[in-house]
């Protein structure tokens, strides 16, 4: 049951990493795009373990979703993580569009204009 | 909350501004219907895989019979990505295939511009759970007929018909395998979604 898939980079069980919770204080969307602010580019470099890796991973704007793709981490530990990052002040994000709400018209007209440009 | 761009000096070109805003479209359909094949077709990146724990969440869903070891412990989501301009990005999420990872779909759902639901015409019945979802859920979506080979099984009104779906839900022919294919139907959901936002604002 509790038997992992191969390829995983965990040491521990996946929900130790975050103290057992499955939620961390700022609820990070699967597809938020983290960037590192001035001070967590300056701790990126020496942060241990996961924490670390998802800063030096954000030096490229990324959400839970690469976080966990590239690290093999959960989905559900990548969000809590980097929400804990983001309390921290080391990460943050875009705040334009609230997370979970509909795509506003004009968001809308930007992606459809952005496809066709493609 | 915590960056203010003017604060920023040694950022290069482009990164001083706000972090870029993400958009997400979910990509639908049942097993093996091509899902990773058209998210790969016109993902910048190689498609990634991520994978969400059902420990966590299993509660509910002990019918493991019919998955393999490994997916009764994770369920994998892959997923691309596309730069639309500096500052936006559309995530292109496929769907676990099985209809019962749905507690998944909520959350990949939330916020989402809307689905593709992709169908094979030989496995029509695969596709019913995610449309039915995505009508209970009022989430804009296509229906994309993954036609290989350029070979047109069923005329797009005979599955209308077939899968019920109402009048103004379009139905699309697409190829998988083929960026400008896969390009034109994710305008085509864009421009349902944008019809029903301007018809009926939420």
């Amino acid at each position: 049951m509790n038997r992992r898939g191969d390829g995983s980079g965990l040491r521990v069980r996946p929900y130790a990493l975050t103290g057992g919770r499955t939620r961390a204080a700022t609820d990070i969307a699967i597809e938020t795009i983290l960037v590192l602010t001035p001070e967590g580019a300056a701790r990126a470099e020496h942060r241990p373990m996961e924490k670390g890796d998802i800063l030096r991973l954000c030096r490229a704007p990324s959400s839970p979703a690469e976080i966990s793709a590239h690290l093999h981490l959960p989905l559900g530990v990548a969000r809590v993580l980097a929400g804990d990052l983001v309390d921290e002040g080391l990460l943050d994000f875009n705040r334009e569009a609230a997370a979970g709400d509909p795509p506003s018209l004009r968001l809308l007209e930007r992606v459809f204009d952005g496809l066709q440009a493609l | 909350m915590v960056s203010r761009p003017s604060d920023l000096t040694a950022d290069p070109a482009g990164a001083a501004g706000p972090a870029p805003l993400p958009v997400k479209i979910v990509i639908a359909g049942g097993f093996a219907v091509g899902k990773t094949t058209f998210v790969g077709s016109i993902s910048e990146i190689e498609p990634l895989t991520t994978e969400a724990a059902l420990t966590a969440v299993s509660e509910g869903i002990d019918d493991t019979s019919k998955v393999s070891a490994k997916t009764a412990t994770t369920v994998a989501m892959d997923f691309g990505r596309i730069g639309l301009g500096s500052d936006l990005v559309l995530y292109l999420f496929g769907t676990p295939g099985q209809d019962r990872f749905w507690f998944m779909w909520d959350d990949l759902v939330r916020g989402a511009i809307g689905a593709v639901v992709l169908i094979d015409t030989r496995r029509l019945e695969e596709c019913f759970p995610a449309v039915d979802y995505f009508e209970e859920s009022g989430i804009p979506f296509v229906v994309a007929m993954n036609c290989f080979d350029g070979v047109v099984t069923h005329p797009p009104e005979a599955v209308r018909e077939a899968l019920g779906v109402s009048p103004d839900t379009p139905i699309l022919l697409t190829d998988a395998r083929h960026r400008d294919a896969t390009k034109a139907t994710l305008i085509e959901l864009v421009q349902h979604a944008l019809s029903r936002a301007t018809a009926a604002p939420v």
